[in-house]
Parts: structure tokens; sequence; C-alpha cells
């Protein structure tokens, strides 16, 4: 299977501090800001975007974990491995403004559960999504607030991101299916 | 590939529970290889041929469960449309509300089906009542019955998902489940454990489930109880192999047996086995192999106590032990509900059963 | 009544050590003759050649259920299947209902068999009146009727004082008892074999003690009394340890062992170990589903390997005289249910010779020992000649009952098509080595 490098570490580094930015900027500051990653590899994301908003903003921005495994409308097939863990949402997320953190955003369907997730721990005052790649091909009317890359890619294809802390390495991988 | 399960990095964890503590590693058994990641049970009939990749996966995912139990709303959508039913042949108001909490949660539908007031008391066949309740749209069905491996004749005539929730002497899947989870979320890892189960291990199908869970999961298990209540083969010899039977140790001196133990779990004596001659007295028994203060001090000092209940307070188990602080019996009953909900989500993650 | 030629087998005649290959003739219905290039005008010619031909099998312990559970079998289905198994002759126990423990019942069973029955019905009848255990049946009066033995089998004869009696009573007519030995406080009504199986799936056992207890018991009575006991289904080492001693020592005492018994355990119950002792004993974890397999619950229950071992070594030596199948077939909804509520019982009959002679093809047994275990063995147990003379062998002058077997025909077991209504056996599906090509009862072909 050929494997095409979209994004080297460093390109995901300079993504993910650009992003910081971005949401510290849109949301004119830190103020009841909650960084929300999706597992697995959302988690790791939301909290290097917290170490990076911390570096330039001095500000500690709360991270939670998210596991969207009891909301999905997609089960998979029966004998792959499914892995549902604990949610861990640091505070009350009632009236605060969410930042949801993905690795990839494609059909949108894994985006739709987090937010039915989110909600049934409160009403947040609102709602943004970070993704580190968007691939497109959305099934639902949704966009993300914040994107380290769009990369075009067909159906077929794989898109694999890799991350330090759950891989042993950053980038982000494409490949084409054969089938 | 990357995908071991490494626990995710701690997290500004406010809300941390027990549950989340412990991340003890994948692959354990000495018994058996892990057949592959994958869930592909269709039934939960024991827990004899759970390898120990399959015994985590259950008790991660009641992890999960946790966490959803302890939110202000505890209802997640993940088994809208699912109709579960239970059908209970003995009365048992513990584990039944226990499944039928685990599913409305999970927002499944539940209905209790009776053996008495339902057609079954007018002596329709298990596999009729089988039929019946997967022709009315039954996708899984919680079966508890008085005599062993009903469940399994539950699940050969028909195509819905089956979970056993005791069948006669034999297993009690979701019971041991629980335990072990218990264990875990007190005392970490299960491998390496010394537990000892004592009392009648003969009619008791949640210690044959538990024998095999937690010797799967690499611990010392030690069996202790008079002669009379302890079924063949158990300590050795005979014709069986060696995989045949769960490897546990055989002690009839509870003293000796709880030596050092890091958990103690005492079965519950039904008063018919005195009638029925398996013993000379109630108080012979618990003059031998009551779980009391005195006998706890033999223990680690960690060492925790368990009983599936419901107690014979005095019996097996002493008042001061059974509300002591060694004593998780409150937890066990809390958990149970995680343990079941993960039960349920894991056998019906496929969505509705065809 | 035509003559009837079967040409060109290997003739077995065990209880007369006869192994030859030759002809056999029949006519009306007696045997004629035995010996090679017989010819026989206007015979009708059955072509015997790599066959064995021998004596028909004698049963000496089937349930016929008839009268009282024709739902279960009758007496024209039950015999089709002893004939289809290559018996020509059955005993049938006397727990129907009414209970054949009068000669009005023995004279019902001998009627329905004269009209309806494939093959020869030897009746035996109850030891105590309804099976009950308390009083003597009539013992004399039923052995005028045409009983051939006495039994209370589907219940041991479980008061001492009572065996005691009907084992002094029977020397009137000279009638072998046959005590089904079980001793029920020992046994507390366990449902199969008390061992690691029996704990593995947490069923409740009996042990095998509770059948040497009383097999130790009849055998004292035995010999104080000198008087005959027949053990039926004998199903554990000590039990023929015991009968071993006892035969030693002179005592009137035979013995007889299912098929069941002699190739399965008690492992069949819970695993497909495809019910063959042999193989049972790997030692590959068992991770199958556990089966709870109904068709498996028989009394006494299907035992250890050694017991099995045992059960073929005595029945090679002689310690054990005769196979009896204890066929007992039953309806399909009294097997398909709860273990704990099946019924005891496998339908016999029609597998007996090709489950048998697997120990023939694990070189456990020689076909002529087979044979004569099926044949000679029984008649002898029983003293049936006194009934039926020179019944199982093909002497001059004997019953024209006669099985053409083809040892190494294979053939699968498919109860849908069993004559017996009993379809429930741990066998289904199984592919069997030996097969009963013909069965000739009276000169007939049945």
């Amino acid at each position: 299977m050929p494997e095409d490098v979209l994004m080297s570490a460093d390109d995901v580094r300079r993504a993910i501090v650009r992003i910081a930015h971005e949401i510290v900027e849109q949301n004119r500051g830190c103020q009841d800001l909650i960084l929300v990653g999706m597992r697995t590899r959302g988690v790791p994301l939301a909290q290097r975007l917290s170490d990076a908003i911390r570096d330039f903003e001095g500000e500690e921005v709360p991270v939670g974990a998210l596991d969207i495994g009891l909301y999905r409308d997609d089960l998979p097939a029966r004998g792959t491995r499914i892995e549902i863990k604990p949610s861990d949402l640091p505070e009350d997320i009632a009236g605060k403004r969410v930042v949801l953190v993905d690795d990839v955003l494609y059909t949108g369907r894994s985006i739709r559960a987090a937010l039915d997730a989110l909600i049934d721990y409160g009403r947040p005052q609102r709602i943004q999504l970070a993704v580190l790649v968007d691939r497109g091909h959305r099934e639902l009317p949704l966009r993300a607030d914040f994107v380290g890359k769009n990369i075009p890619t067909s159906r077929g294809d794989e898109v694999l991101v890799q991350l330090e802390e759950t891989d042993g390495i950053d980038q982000v991988l494409v490949s084409e299916r054969r089938d | 590939m990357a995908k071991h399960r490494t626990a995710t990095p701690p997290l500004t964890a406010k809300r941390s529970r027990a549950a989340a503590q412990t991340a003890p590693p994948a692959q354990v058994s000495a018994k058996e290889p892990a057949r592959g990641d994958g869930w592909r049970r269709r039934h939960l009939l024991d827990l004899d041929d759970f390898s120990a990749a399959e015994l985590e996966l259950v008790m991660e995912s009641t992890d999960a469960m946790k966490e959803v139990l302890a939110r202000e709303v505890p209802r997640v959508p993940t088994l809208r449309g699912t109709t579960i039913v239970t059908l209970f042949y003995e009365a048992s108001t513990r584990t039944r509300a226990s499944f039928e909490l685990a599913g409305k949660v999970l927002g499944a539908d539940v209905i209790n089906v009776s053996a008495s007031g339902s057609s079954i008391e007018k002596g329709e066949s298990l596999i009729d009542s089988v039929r019946t309740i997967q022709a009315i749209g039954a996708d899984l069905l919680v079966l508890r019955h008085g005599a062993s491996g009903a469940p399994y004749l539950a699940a050969r005539e028909a195509n819905m998902r089956i979970v056993n929730a005791g069948d006669g002497w034999h297993a009690h899947p979701t019971q041991a489940l629980l335990d072990a989870y218990t264990i875990r979320s007190r005392l970490g890892d299960i491998r390496g454990l010394k537990i000892v189960i004592v009392g009648d291990i003969s009619h008791s199908r949640v210690a044959r489930s538990n024998l095999w869970a937690l010797t799967t999961l690499g611990a010392e298990v030690v069996v202790c109880g008079p002669p009379t209540l302890l079924p063949a083969g158990l300590d050795g010899g005979g014709d069986a192999n060696e995989s045949d039977l769960p490897p546990v140790r055989v002690e009839h001196d509870l003293d000796r047996a709880i030596e050092g133990a890091d958990v103690v779990m005492a079965l519950r004596l039904q008063q018919e086995r005195q009638q029925s001659g398996l013993l000379p007295s109630l108080r012979e028994y618990s003059r031998l192999y009551q779980v009391n203060g005195e006998r706890m001090a033999r223990a680690k000092p960690s060492a925790i106590v368990l009983h599936p209940g419901p107690m014979n307070e005095g019996v097996e188990i002493s008042a001061e032990v059974a509300g002591g602080t060694r004593s998780l019996i409150e937890e066990q009953v809390a958990n149970g509900v995680a343990v079941r909900m993960a039960v349920l989500f894991l056998l019906l993650q496929g969505g509705k059963a065809k | 009544m035509p003559k009837l030629l079967i040409r060109n087998g290997r003739i077995l005649d065990p209880g007369r050590d006869v192994d030859l290959v030759g002809d056999v003739l029949i006519a009306d219905g007696r045997v004629a003759a035995v010996g090679p290039n017989l010819t026989a005008d206007g015979a009708e010619t059955i072509d015997a050649s790599g066959l064995v031909v021998c004596p028909g099998f004698v049963d000496l312990h089937c349930h016929l259920r008839d009268p009282g559970f024709e739902y279960k079998e009758t007496i024209a289905t039950g015999t089709q299947a002893a004939a289809r198994g290559g018996f020509t002759t059955v005993c049938c126990m006397p727990n129907t209902q009414p209970v054949i423990d009068t000669r009005a019942t023995v004279e019902y069973v001998l009627r329905v068999a004269a009209a309806e029955a494939a093959v020869r019905v030897l009746p035996i009848g109850a030891v105590s009146q309804g099976r009950d255990g308390h009083q003597l049946a009539e013992l004399a009066e039923l052995a005028e009727a045409g009983c051939v033995a006495f039994s209370d089998d589907g219940a041991p004869v479980a008061d001492g004082a009572l065996l005691r009696r009907a084992l002094e009573y029977a020397r009137i007519s000279g009638l072998t008892v046959i005590d089904h030995c079980e001793d029920p406080d020992i046994s507390a009504r366990g449902v199969m074999h008390e061992g690691w199986v029996s704990t593995r799936l947490g069923l409740r056992g009996q042990p095998a003690s509770a059948e040497e207890t009383f097999v130790a018991r009849d055998i004292a009575l035995a010999a104080q009394l000198d008087a005959p006991v027949h053990i039926a289904h004998v199903s554990t080492r000590e039990a023929i340890a015991l009968i071993r001693t006892a035969k030693e020592r002179g005592l009137p005492v035979t013995a007889e062992v299912t098929p069941h018994h002699l190739t399965m355990t008690h492992e069949t119950v819970a695993f497909s170990t495809n019910g063959d002792a042999a193989s049972a004993s790997s030692a590959e974890p068992r991770t199958e589903t556990l089966r709870y397999d109904t068709s498996a619950k028989v009394n006494p229950p299907l035992r250890t390997p050694a017991d099995v071992a045992a059960c073929v070594e005595a029945l090679r030596t002689g310690v054990i005289d005769a196979i009896a199948t204890d066929h007992a077939p039953h309806a399909d909804y009294e097997k398909a249910c709860e273990f704990d509520v099946a019924a005891f019982g496998i339908s016999g009959l029609e597998t007996a010779f090709g489950l048998c002679m697997t120990l023939v093809q694990a070189g456990g047994l020689d076909l002529p020992t087979l044979i004569e275990r099926l044949t000679a063995g029984p008649v002898r147990a029983l003293g049936l000649e006194r009934s039926v003379p020179q019944l199982g062998s093909l002497a001059e002058g004997a019953p024209g009952d006669v099985v053409v077997l083809d040892p190494e025909a294979e053939w699968t077991v498919e109860p849908e098509r069993f004559a017996s209504k009993g379809k429930s056996t741990p066998l289904a599906g199984r592919t069997l080595r030996g097969r009963v090509v013909a069965t000739v009862v009276g000169g007939s072909v049945v």
C-alpha cells in the first residue's frame, strides 16, 4: 500500500501552534475556554493546544477527554476491536466555550456523536471544532472552525494521523486503499 | 502496529474515579493466548472459554460505564431501538434490577418476564418461551434458570443474544465479572493476587464462574470449604486434563487458606445444605468456615472481602467483617450495573441481532 | 415355507466355535445346514460374499414401551428397529404402563408381538408389583405366561430384603433376576456421572459407588442363596472387579454391558468428542461451547475413560457375558429440554453393531468375540435356550434367525431415518464402519 507523508512532524507542530493562536484570537482570550479531545488522538492534540496556549498566553486552559463509543450511529461490525473508555471532562461545561478537538474530520458522524455526548454533560455557551486534518466528504452539515490542513482525498483513501503520544511519531499519512 | 492499549496521559482529572486509576497490561494469561482483539461473542454463557484479553476488554468497557453512571443524568442513547427481555425462572431482585437498569441507562427497552404469571406456569417449555420472546422482537435475552445449561439450550434454539444471569449450579458470569472488576478497581492487576473463595463451592455458580475468570487473569485461587461442599475433581486427579477445570488449590482449613490472602470471598450458605446432610450443623460450619475478624487478621493488611449476596450474617460471614472497612460488598452491587452495561454493549455492538 | 440359502459368507457361530467360509441353508424356519457348497432347489438366495453371516443378535435389555408409552415406541416400531440392528430376539423390560407384572400384561405383549413384531420378543416380568419395590409380583405365574427373567429395571430393587425374597422365589421357575444396580441414596438423583465433567457443568452427579455397592450386595445375596443374578448395564471398573471375583469363585453371577458404556465417556455430555473414548483424552484445551447433550443422558451414566477401558476388557475376557442395548426410546420433547429434566436413555438398537465395531477396529476386541457377546453370550447368561432351544446358534434345527453383516461398510447415523420412534442418540451424524446387511427371522428376511 503506497503511503504519502502529507504532514511532517514540523508541519504538525506549526499547525498546532497556529490553531492555538486562532482559538485564543477568535475567543478573545481564554476566559471560560475548555479543550475537549476526542479519543484517541484528539486527546493529545487538545493537550498540545493547551500547552501552546500556555506558552504564549500564560494561561492554563483545562483539557478533557471525550469518548464517543456510546453515541456512535455507525457501530463497527462484529469482531473488530471496539474500545470504550471513560470520558473525563475537567469541570462542569455548562456556560463554557468548548473547543472539540479531533485528528481527522471526514463524514462528520463522529462529531455528531461528540456533540450528543457533550450535551449530555451540560449546556455549553458555545461549541467549536478544531481538527488537524479536514479530508472532505461530509455526510452531515458540519464544518470545522479551526483546521490544520485541508487534504483533498477520494473516498477510498485512508488518512492516518500519527502522534508521538500514541504512535511514537508525528506525521500524517495518506494511502490509497486498493479496493 | 502501534495499537497497544496504553493509557491516555493523566488528565486534569477532577472527577477521577477508582476505575481509571489502574491500567493493567493487556496480555496476562499464561493459560491461553489472547485470540485477537475482536469481540466475536454473540452470547455470554460462562467465562470458561474467555481469554484474559477478553476479560480485560469487558473491564475496560466497564470503566466507561462507571463514568456514565456517575453523571447527573445517567443515560446514553447507545442501545436505542434495542429490546432486551429478562426471563427469570428464579427470583432475584438484585440481579434482575441490575440488568434492567443497565439496559435502560444504555437506552434499550427492557421487558421483564417472570416465570410466575406467564404461560411458563402453565408448563410451556423453555424452548417455547424463548421462541416466543424472540418472536416479539427481542434482541437479547437475559436468562436466569434453575437448571444448569438452560442458557446453552436457549442459545442453540434462538437467534437473539443470550446472557446467562445464573444457571443452576453452573455459572453466573456477570457476577464473576463484577467481582473481578471490583478486585481490580481496588487492588489493581489481578495477576499474582491470592484469592480465597470460602464455602459451598459445589452448589455455587458464582464460585464456578469466578474460578475461571480469576485463574485466567492470573490469580492464585484457593478454594476452602468442607469436603462435602467441594465438587468432584477440583483438587486434581481423576481423568481430567489440565485445562478441563480451573487450576485451583483446595484447602479445608480456613485459617491456613486465608494466610496472606489479598481477597477473601465468602459464599452464601443455603440452609438446605444442612437439611440434606452435607453439614452437621450451622454452628459447626460457622465455627470452621465463617469469615470473621480474627481470621481476616491473617490476611494481608490490604485484603478485601467480597460476598455475592444475599448474606447470612453470622453464618458464612461475621457482621463485623460484612460491615467493616475491608468489605467491598456494596461496591460489588454498584459495579454490577456497570459490568452488565458493558456486557450488553459488547454483545449488541454490532447492531440488532440478525 | 420357502427355503433361504445364504451363500459364500464368512460364517461365525462363536458359541460353537464355527468360523468358516460357506453357506447357511434355512428351511421351515430353522437352520437346515451349514457348510460349503450347499444347494437347495427353489431356495431364495442371498449372496454373502465378503460378508459375515452369524446367528441373529439377542438383546437382553430393551424398552419397547408398549403398553402405555406408545408415543415413545411400540412393539412394532421397536422390533423393526431391532431388525435393522441385526437383533432377532429382544427381551423387553417391564417398565410399561401397566407394568408387566401380571399374566394379562405378559399375554398382551406376546399377542401383539405375534401379530406385529418383526423379531422374537421375550418379555421380562417385574420383580415387584407395579415395580414399586414392596410386594413381590407373582413370579411363578409370570414365568408360566412366558417371561424369561425378572427385573424392576429402570429402578433398582432398592430393598435388599425384597431382592433376597425374589431370588429365593424365582427358584420355582428357575429364572434369573436382573438388577439395575444403583443405590438411590448414594446416586441421589444425579443426572450424570459424578466427576470433573459434572463439576464443570454444574450438574448433579451420581458416583460410581452407587452402582458398585449394589453390585456387591447382589453378589452377596447370590452367593448366600446360590441363586442366579444378572447385573444389568455394568458401567464401572470397580463393579467389574466385583463381578470378576464372583465369577472366579463360581458364583451364579452374569453381567451385560451396553454399546455406549463400551465406547463413550462422560465427556460426551459436555463436548463433541464424537462419542469416541479414545479421542476424548487429548491434551488440547477444550474451548468448545458446552453442550449439555441430553442425548448422552443415560442411566447408568457414561463414565470415565478408565471405566470404559475396564468394560471393554471385561467383555473381551468374558467377565461380562453379553452386550445389551438398553434401547430406551423417548419422544423428542422429552430430550429437547433442560438437561436436569430430560429423560434418561439412548435409542440404541440400530447403532449397536456399528458402534461395537469401533472396538474391533481399535483392536480391543476381535470380531468372533464381539459376535459371541451378541449371540451365544446373552443366551447363556439368562438360560434363554430353555425358552427357545438352540437360540443364538446356527446349529442344525436352531431358529432360522440369521444376520448378514458387512464389517467394512461405512454409514452415517441419521436418527430421522431410524425405524424406532426414539431418535435420540449421541451418535447422530457420526459415521460408523460396520453395518447390518440383512436380518433373517425364522427364515424370512425382515
